[in-house]
């Protein structure tokens, strides 16, 4: 139901452009195309995927990304009305903590938003990036459930390639090779930082197997010299109790 | 005219925005909880999810894939890892529900990618009525190729994840069972000691009382 209202917005925005753009081509030139991307970017939004929070809960989603890597995030927060029994699709009075912290636990980032929103970072350190949302709860609306629309893309799925074609000037082969670049840049430094997780592995394997080796050896040593210790005591201890 | 492609530009992509969808997601999934995604999805398109338990437990997971109209297209139980293709048959809120209800004091992590539909073209391509040249083509053999590369990147990923966080709990657990063996070994021989003696000693003990 949500999908067709889309689609007829989609056909008014169409028409409206249409008509708009037959009475006055010369006014379309100074339309910013900026805000267009803007409204699409919105509007693309409502068609992802969706969960439900309750109102203050904390919601975290884990980035495992090299350094240098762009993260986009795109949210949208409806709030539940239980008068309708549906969700509002924008709520004024809700906003959104957005909290980004990288594998030292160091803040990235960390904001109140709108309702709906748009955030990008880029990593500088290689490792787990932990993004957490919750909503600054009010006291009206606390205990209520939220629907949040949300969106990552990481690397190069974050790259808008119709924004690039527009400032950049390329041709559809320019933009092709453009993007074959940017995928091979990714899976370049994806492979860098496997290399160090690799190393990271390697290093707490050898550790086990350090610690296994000395372990038993230091077992052994104990229990022979516990072996020798119990012999000499219970001997010496027969021997005072003339036992033997 | 210079407005026509603008606008067709965007109502392409647009269109293409509302058609496919990919989103990859890791997760925290606490003890006996359920986590759910919605995903609305049009009539004929196919969709494709994958996941992947990184940490946690016995590291499984149940899985369910609901249609709109309730029916369960993909059920499983336990799994580690798996991944279901299909082919949305009505236009709706497709529900993806991820349970630990199962685990009472296993927290897991979770990864899971959602595809849905085909993948964005580039704006302007495909919209010429020209045959592609050769330089396209493979350009546009590359790009998909790299995609594979770029699939098989994240599957070594999180495979690796998962083995090297199991490597670090083996390590962890090397060491304190080290030490309580240790501690165990110590207080056997003390003990063992001690009884033998109170079977020999004269007074009246718990172990030779006639």
């Amino acid at each position: 139901m949500k999908l067709r209202s889309c689609d007829c917005y989609c056909q008014l925005f169409f028409e409206s452009f249409r008509i708009f753009a037959e009475v006055s081509s010369k006014m379309m030139g100074l339309f910013k195309f900026s805000s267009i991307l803007a409204v699409f970017i919105l509007l693309d939004v409502a068609s992802a995927l969706y969960f439900h929070i309750a109102e203050g809960e904390r919601k975290c989603f884990i980035e495992e990304i090299p350094d240098d890597t762009t993260v986009i995030v795109n949210y949208k927060v409806e709030l539940y009305d239980p008068r309708s029994g549906g969700f509002m699709p924008s709520t004024p009075g809700i906003g959104m903590h957005v909290e980004v912290r990288d594998r030292d636990d160091k803040i990235v980032l960390s904001r109140v938003y709108s309702s709906e929103g748009m955030i990008s970072f880029t990593s500088t350190t290689p490792g787990e990036h932990v993004i957490c949302m919750y909503s600054n709860s009010t006291s009206w609306f606390s205990g209520s459930q939220l629907r949040v629309h949300l969106d990552i893309q990481v690397g190069e799925h974050a790259v808008d390639y119709a924004n690039v074609a527009q400032k950049d000037k390329l041709t559809e082969l320019q933009l092709r090779i453009r993007q074959l670049l940017d995928q091979v840049h990714q899976i370049t430094k994806e492979q860098s930082y496997q290399r160090h997780r690799e190393e990271r592995f390697r290093q707490t394997s050898e550790s086990t197997n350090q610690r296994v080796l000395w372990w038993s050896l230091l077992q052994t040593g104990v229990l022979v010299g516990i072996g020798y210790w119990q012999m000499r005591h219970l001997k010496s201890f027969f021997e005072a109790k003339k036992l033997v | 005219m210079f407005v026509t492609p603008v606008i067709f530009t965007i109502f392409a992509s647009l269109i293409n925005g509302i058609l496919s969808k990919s989103v990859e997601l890791t997760f925290e999934l606490p003890d006996s909880a359920v986590e759910c995604f919605y995903q609305e999805i049009e009539k004929n398109t196919s969709a494709a999810l994958e996941y992947q338990v990184i940490t946690g437990g016995q590291y499984d997971v149940d899985v369910k894939i609901e249609a709109p109209n309730k029916q369960i297209l993909y059920q499983q139980q336990k799994m580690q890892y798996d991944s279901h293709q299909f082919t949305a048959q009505q236009t709706g809120v497709y529900k993806v529900c991820f349970s630990n209800e199962f685990s009472t004091f296993s927290h897991k992590l979770v990864y899971m990618e959602f595809n849905v539909g085909p993948e964005k073209p580039l704006p302007g391509i495909g919209e010429h009525a020209t045959v592609l040249t050769q330089l396209e083509t493979s350009a546009e053999e590359i790009h998909s190729a790299l995609n594979r590369i770029i699939d098989h990147q994240t599957h070594h990923r999180l495979r690796e994840a998962q083995s090297r966080k199991r490597a670090e709990d083996l390590n962890e657990r090397v060491f304190w069972w080290s030490l309580g063996e240790t501690f165990a070994i110590m207080c056997v021989a003390l003990a063992q000691v001690m009884i033998l003696k109170n079977f020999f000693s004269d007074r009246p003990t718990l172990y030779n009382r006639k």
